[in-house]
């Protein structure tokens, strides 16, 4: 039975890396994720019949009482939640590998202290995954609106982070577990995870969550080892190593390291900006927006994650298909880092039937914006500020953007005159030929359907 | 049993292997493919299924119930949010 277990496992990590790889191309994503699905199965399936396993019932239900409610929530939740959702789930993983840890040191019984500092190495990465997940999901869901920060703040979560780490060094230094110890490593390493996330400001959260996805896959992989098993090894070294680079390629999209993601005080300099800016917002109705677009050349659509916030993405298909049938060329600007993800307008596009080839990104459409009539923002703020090219003060400096201020016309549907999500105020709302249509997204691009078909 | 040199060689080995596979990825998949990750970490379902398995005591019975629920939940949620995520990609593929 042991040699098809370990065949089981190692069809598993084989279909998971095959998976994986089938989803790293718009082509073939579809079915990688059925094959890392079966991958699962087989894995789970067979590891009910692994040598000397008790409380079957307890355990049946456990898989069914998470699986059901992961299930219900993934199915029920709305495309634009899907963010928080995966920090929900990525939370939840970095979760089981902790209680895996726990279950390990309790018991104490490892082969080799190598094995029980990876257990504790593991419990450490995956209960601070789990905490800040947590966090990154009640930030993005809204509970948490503003970031937290005070003086020392740094310090304070180094001080707390060694802590962590000295009270895990105990376990493995001490020559018998104790309770105490293993309960106040695990409160430390969770606090860890809560001070780790708390400062860190919405917009940067999925840099943040996929470093949390890249965690737990760690932490998998050293209770993997714990455990002796292949799959969790092989998958969770994969997922580390694959979430690292991917955090750094979505980092690198903000022109950021991680770094200093992690540890700067991402608009702490706002309020001092925030008068700099010169001349005012000036506002226009829907009719006359309608018109503009309609007798235009070229548009270009630049979504935020207002529109995602505002489920505007079905009317915006509708206005790109009457501007179509008007003979107006309408194309998609898509940031890197619009909406909460890399990728996120994408999929909301995608859902609402926009085609691909009208989806460019940055470097495709920057060139194309001084020949371009309209460009309509809606629900995107920092991705178009024309700060970040000129002003080395501002926070953002450098990030790269999609230049909307050089459309000889700009649209802004905006709900108010609040700022981005960096705080920074954004110039181009105040340009001389950017005009803003406030409202609700979904709301504003009705009125503009109405506008134009009545032309 | 996986000896410690072995055990290395695999981590290594496949530490580059998910470097390659996610090496030149379009924009437009990294947040599926970080759903698809996460729902391959969801593997820590066996592992928790492995600790509860041989639980003895109640606490630690009560603590392998909690991971491998939370397991299982990693596991069908990143399952259910990845595949929903990319059939969004095939009915964009057909049209126009």
């Amino acid at each position: 039975m042991d040699t098809v277990i370990q065949i089981s496992y190692f069809i598993a990590a084989m279909l998971f890396i095959f998976g994986l790889k089938r989803m790293s191309s718009p082509v073939t994503a579809r079915d990688g994720i059925v094959w890392a699905g079966i991958g699962m199965l087989v894995a789970t399936l067979i590891t009910f019949f692994a040598p000397g396993m008790e409380n079957y019932l307890l355990m049946t239900t456990a898989i069914f009482v998470g699986g059901i409610a992961a299930y219900w929530s993934g199915k029920k939740v709305a495309m634009t939640d899907m963010p928080q959702m995966i920090a929900l789930y990525n939370g939840m993983g970095g979760g089981a590998a902790g209680a895996i840890a726990a279950v390990e040191l309790l018991k104490d019984d490892f082969h080799s202290q190598t094995f029980l500092t990876l257990a504790v190495l593991g419990a450490l990465i995956g209960s601070m995954s789990f905490s800040g997940s947590l966090i990154a999901f009640a930030k993005l869901q809204g509970w948490l609106r503003r970031p937290l920060r005070f003086p020392g703040q740094q310090i304070f979560n180094i001080a707390l982070f060694l802590f962590a780490a000295g009270c895990g060094a105990l376990l493995v230094t001490q020559g018998e577990i104790n309770g105490t110890t293993i309960l106040i490593f695990f409160t430390a390493a969770l606090a860890y995870g809560v001070m780790m996330a708390l400062p860190i400001g919405g917009a940067d959260m999925p840099v943040v969550i996929s470093l949390f996805n890249a965690l737990t896959g760690l932490a998998v992989a050293f209770e993997g080892f714990v455990l002796n098993n292949a799959a969790m090894i092989i998958a969770g070294t994969v997922v580390g190593s694959a979430g690292t680079l991917l955090t750094q390629l979505m980092a690198k999209a903000m022109n950021r390291s991680i770094g200093n993601v992690l540890f700067s005080s991402f608009g702490a300099s706002s309020d001092a900006e925030a008068d700099s800016v010169e001349g005012s917002m000036k506002p226009i109705d829907a009719t006359d927006a309608g018109v503009m677009m309609a007798y235009a050349e070229r548009v270009v659509i630049i979504p935020g994650y207002g529109m995602a916030v505002a489920q505007a993405q079905h009317k915006i298909q509708e206005l790109m298909t009457l501007l179509l049938a008007r003979g107006v060329d309408v194309k998609f600007a898509i940031h890197p880092v619009a909406g909460r993800m890399p990728g996120h307008m994408n999929v909301l596009l995608a859902e609402a039937n926009v085609p691909y080839e009208r989806l460019y990104d940055l470097d495709e459409i920057n060139p194309a914006f001084p020949q371009t009539d309209v460009a309509l923002v809606i629900g995107a703020n920092d991705v178009v500020n024309p700060t970040a090219r000129s002003n080395p003060d501002s926070p953002i400096y450098g990030m790269p953007i999609l230049d909307a201020d050089k459309a000889k016309n700009v649209i802004v549907i905006k709900r108010g005159q609040g700022k981005g999500f960096s705080g920074v105020e954004n110039v181009l709302f105040f340009g001389d030929h950017t005009r803003m249509l406030y409202g609700d997204g979904q709301a504003m691009v009705g009125e503009l359907i109405e506008a134009i078909k009545t032309l | 049993m996986i000896e410690g040199m072995t055990a290395l060689y695999i981590f290594m080995l496949s530490a580059f292997t998910g470097y390659e596979i996610i090496g030149r990825v379009p924009v437009i998949l990294h947040t599926p493919l970080m759903s698809g990750s996460n729902f391959v970490h969801g593997i820590v379902l066996v592992g928790a299924m492995v600790a509860m398995g041989h639980a003895t005591s109640p606490l630690e019975l009560t603590i392998g119930f909690i991971g491998v629920a939370l397991a299982a939940g990693n596991a069908v949620g990143g399952y259910v949010v990845t595949e929903r995520m990319l059939q969004m990609f095939k009915r964009g593929k057909g049209s126009n």
